[in-house]
């Protein structure tokens, strides 16, 4: 289409470039102008091959359309993406409820193996894209709608939100990690054990302040009391590359300074401010460490 | 060059029929103008105006992405700025200053002493104007928008957006669509009604057709975005549920109203900057238009079509294939009839004398920029590619192509070819060749590397991004490209600085072009023309017989219009036209209060109302009621010849 498209740009500039020349040559050389008859003919050929090329984009688009969209098949796996400002919700949807993994900002894929994205969101209109995978798809409330995806070589995927979506629209990216399928089962499974209990005291001080400090109330760690609903899942916090859906790299010092300022490098973002001792803060994040 | 032929008039006649149609000095009546040369020059001077804000806007957008990782500018404010540059250049300025030449030349063109509905003009410029102040009076109380030009709800209502900043953006479309709604309304009837005897269908100039093929097009498509934004405000004045998900409101309903307005909008952008070209085309190239009656239809066609597309920018949400598949036909076909249009310049120019002046090298510059723009609109067109696209910065690049290409280019060749019309001097011819390669080589510095970031996954109205994406170069050449065409809109501005003070005196037809609006002096005396010309050709100045007869007979003390029929322009009756007025202007400044007022309390529609209504009373009370009105045409003299027809005995009607 490219290819098409530049051979049709130059051919018309040489058009205006001719024109140009002849018509500006005239002026000096007085040489007869061609006839409006030979005009015509030139300017219906010229538009024939407009409709000619035209048609053939055309026919191209729309077979091309059905082939990407036609990426059907009974084995494919069932992911759920919901969007929130600014952070991505992802479900692994189970026969059995407690089978049912719930993550958030990363998403993991068996390799040579098709995915229905089943999207919608939960507030504003986001939109999942994946440049390297597939085109976008909006998650729109109040509808759901499903995409499929395919990954033939593993690695990382880099996506982000591409519909405008507020304040921190700009910081709502999210990974697609692909796998061989037997890491990709690995990982579910791991996804699917509650949080481990803490070792060290450090670990369960932690702990107790994130169940009695205000985390709770928003985030959920399985397995715990923390069951809020509003903010990513943490029970596997720890696993995960980035925080803030893309914001910074999942390093102990970023997640330290994200925990203590969250407003600092996303700002607008709905995680407050976490003023804590330093003794406090450093339990805390030892806690969140362990949430693997 | 023939001219048609001058009667002699007795110079008092002259000086009272100048004097008739004189506008009002003093401040007061500065406010009362309906003149459309003056109201026509306030439009274009308020939206270049509107275009340099918007432009300085833009400047400090390529200044926060030129660099990763950017603290400049933080996201609200970044919010903020683009969605009031997009929302400035869209609605104060591309689809208004198209308009605004319309207000100025329509009438000259086809040889009308005033535009239809004066006073309805004057109120849609005052509408134009609050509303343009109304946003940045918000913009500077930190209230500007910044929900983006588009105002995608649910992002947009109360829950997401609970202060003033989408009401704002709202209520500024309803300024606009008031004000272009009117001048459209002006114009249609202006070309239908009140062209000069002899300027059938078949004979109007290419720019009148492009503006009232706009016009209509401007009367379909505002209702459906004046309804959407409506219904918006409603949504958040008096929780309506249009489009709130939580009340089983509709979030893509916002869009299929919105791009069933905004896709035409394109074209009501592009159809005008068609006709611009048409219009240098032909008197550059020293010809008659080459296939005018196929360029006429493809304007035609093209606006129905553009009726036909608006899917397109919705690709993403999953609709069924089979309708994306319709809109994708929709979307490739349309760029027949612009293909035959430019094909039809081509020919014009193949065949043609061409002098390279100024306005000239913008039509060539707009080929080169448009044809491109064109092209990655086609690739957008097709689903698989739009999905990968769509909100990326290829289509920052393919709508700057399109837009600056197919109505900034022209307009500043328009610039450049009526400026000796409207003020009576002459652009330089040297400063407009540097004008023109720095806003050609900066616009295509700016806007071609946004092509390739959109490929490597730029999305759009992202305030930063981080330094690892490797999109920094391109961005820094994007920004250095802006300061360059920034450059080049200064030297226009020095340009015309320097030519209002000392610029060579322009003559009545500085370019030998065709149409009637040279048929005058530069600039027009206040009634346009002291004998209205009557034509018998498509470029009368080219066509006219030395012998052609003028329109006489219209009074000289009263503001005298010939109306004439729809289709073949004969003489129908006269129309005494109304004078000067305040009262356009203080029901602007009512309805502005009341517009204002209604984004606080639903209760200011209902008391807002009644200035309105006063102010509207005193806009229609009836002057003189012995006088006025309309008055027939002498039967006898309604006959004109036709073109290849000995003018009737009697000579002049």
């Amino acid at each position: 289409m490219f290819s098409v498209s530049a051979i049709v740009f130059a051919l018309t500039m040489a058009f205006v470039v001719t024109a140009l020349v002849r018509g500006v040559s005239r002026v000096r050389n007085n040489r007869a102008a061609p006839s409006d008859r030979q005009l015509s003919r030139g300017v219906a050929v010229a538009v024939g091959a407009t409709v000619v090329i035209l048609i053939g984009l055309l026919i191209v688009s729309v077979w091309t359309g059905r082939s990407v969209a036609s990426l059907h098949a009974s084995s494919a796996v069932t992911i759920e993406v919901t969007g929130h400002q600014w952070w991505w919700e992802i479900a692994y949807d189970d026969a059995v409820p407690s089978r049912r993994v719930v993550t958030a900002n990363e998403i993991h894929v068996p390799l040579h193996r098709p995915v229905v994205l089943k999207v919608t969101s939960r507030d504003v209109i986001h939109s999942f894209w994946v440049p390297n995978l597939q085109g976008k798809r909006d998650l729109i409330p109040g509808y759901a709608t499903a995409i499929w995806l395919q990954a033939d070589r593993p690695g990382l995927f880099r996506g982000q939100c591409a519909e405008f979506c507020g304040l921190q629209h700009a910081h709502m990216a999210f990974d697609i990690v692909a796998e061989p399928e037997v890491d990709f089962q690995r990982w579910l499974d791991g996804m699917r054990r509650p949080a481990p209990e803490p070792h060290t005291d450090d670990q369960a001080r932690g702990r107790d302040i994130f169940m009695t400090g205000r985390c709770g109330g928003c985030h959920t760690v399985m397995g715990t009391a923390a069951h809020g609903q509003v903010a990513p899942d943490l029970t596997h916090v720890a696993t995960r590359s980035t925080i803030g859906a893309g914001t910074l790299p999942n390093t102990p010092a970023h997640l330290a300074d994200w925990v203590r300022d969250p407003q600092a490098s996303k700002p607008g973002n709905q995680m407050p401010a976490n003023p804590l001792s330093p003794d406090e803060d450093r339990a805390l994040l030892t806690y969140l460490e362990m949430l693997k | 060059m023939k001219r048609p032929l001058e009667l002699p008039h007795a110079a008092e006649d002259v000086a009272m029929l100048e004097a008739t149609w004189a506008e009002p000095s003093g401040f007061i009546g500065w406010l009362s103008h309906v003149d459309h040369k003056s109201i026509g020059r306030r439009y274009l001077v308020t939206a270049f105006v509107y275009f340099l804000i918007g432009g300085a806007l833009a400047a400090l957008m390529r200044l926060q992405l030129s660099r990763p990782d950017s603290g400049l500018i933080g996201p609200d404010l970044y919010n903020q700025i683009f969605t009031t540059h997009g929302t400035t250049m869209m609605f104060l300025f591309a689809v208004p200053v198209m308009q605004a030449l319309g207000i100025y030349f329509v009438p000259l063109m086809v040889g009308a002493r005033s535009i239809a509905f004066p006073r309805l003009i004057a109120f849609s410029y005052w509408m134009f104007l609050f509303g343009g102040i109304f946003l940045y009076v918000s913009f500077l109380l930190n209230a500007g928008p910044d929900v983006g030009w588009f105002a995608y709800p649910p992002l947009s209502e109360t829950l997401y957006a609970p202060s003033r900043r989408a009401d704002v953006w709202a209520q500024l479309i309803t300024f606009t669509e008031v004000a272009s709604l009117a001048t459209a309304v002006s114009l249609i009837t202006t070309v239908f009604k009140m062209r000069t005897p002899g300027m059938t269908l078949n004979r109007i100039p290419l720019f009148v057709w492009a503006e009232v093929v706009t016009s209509f097009m401007v009367l379909f498509a505002m209702p459906a975005v004046m309804l959407a934004s409506t219904a918006l405000i409603l949504d958040r004045l008096v929780n309506t549920h249009f489009f709130d998900v939580e009340h089983a409101g509709d979030a893509l309903l916002w869009q299929h109203l919105f791009w069933f307005f905004g896709h035409p909008e394109v074209y009501i952008i592009f159809i005008p900057g068609s006709g611009l070209v048409s219009m240098i085309i032909t008197t550059f190239s020293r010809r008659r238009m080459f296939g005018y009656l196929a360029v006429v239809l493809s304007l035609v066609s093209t606006a129905f079509m553009g009726f036909g597309l608006w899917v397109h920018h919705m690709f993403a949400t999953g609709l069924p294939q089979l309708g994306e598949s319709f809109f994708t036909a929709a979307s490739i076909m349309i760029a027949i009839p612009t293909g035959i249009q430019i094909f039809c310049w081509i020919a014009t120019m193949w065949s043609g004398r061409i002098e390279v002046k100024t306005p000239m090298l913008w039509v060539l510059g707009f080929f080169a920029i448009f044809v491109c723009g064109g092209l990655t609109g086609v690739m957008l067109a097709a689903v698989p590619l739009n999905t990968q696209l769509h909100d990326t910065f290829f289509v920052v690049a393919h709508l700057h192509y399109v837009l600056l290409g197919g109505a900034i280019f022209p307009l500043f060749g328009a610039y450049y070819y009526w400026f000796p019309k409207i003020t009576g001097r002459m652009l330089s011819e040297r400063l407009g060749r540097w004008v023109f390669g720095c806003f050609f080589a900066g616009f295509n510095l700016t806007f071609f590397p946004m092509h390739v970031l959109g490929l490597h996954g730029m999305p759009r109205r992202i305030y930063t991004y981080s330094g690892t994406m490797g999109w920094g170069t391109l961005n820094m050449t994007a920004s250095l490209g802006a300061l360059l065409m920034g450059c080049g809109v200064i030297l226009f501005i020095v340009d015309a600085l320097m030519a209002l003070r000392a610029g060579d005196l322009a003559t009545d037809n500085p370019w030998g072009a065709g149409t009637l609006e040279w048929a005058t002096s530069c600039p027009p005396p206040n009634s346009n023309f002291i004998r209205p010309p009557t034509v018998a050709g498509r470029d009368p100045l080219w066509d006219n017989p030395p012998d052609q007869p003028v329109i006489v007979g219209l009074r000289a003390d009263v503001r005298d219009v010939l109306v004439t029929h729809v289709l073949d322009a004969e003489p129908d009756h006269r129309v005494e036209f109304p004078e000067p007025s305040i009262w356009p202007f203080l029901t602007g400044l009512a309805t502005t209060a009341m517009f204002i007022w209604s984004i606080f309390t639903p209760w200011g529609v209902v008391y807002g109302a009644l200035p309105v209504f006063v102010a509207m009373v005193g806009w229609f009370w009836p002057s003189r009621p012995d006088e006025g009105g309309t008055q027939p045409w002498p039967i006898r003299h309604r006959t004109l010849p036709r073109p290849n027809e000995a003018p009737a005995p009697g000579g002049a009607i």
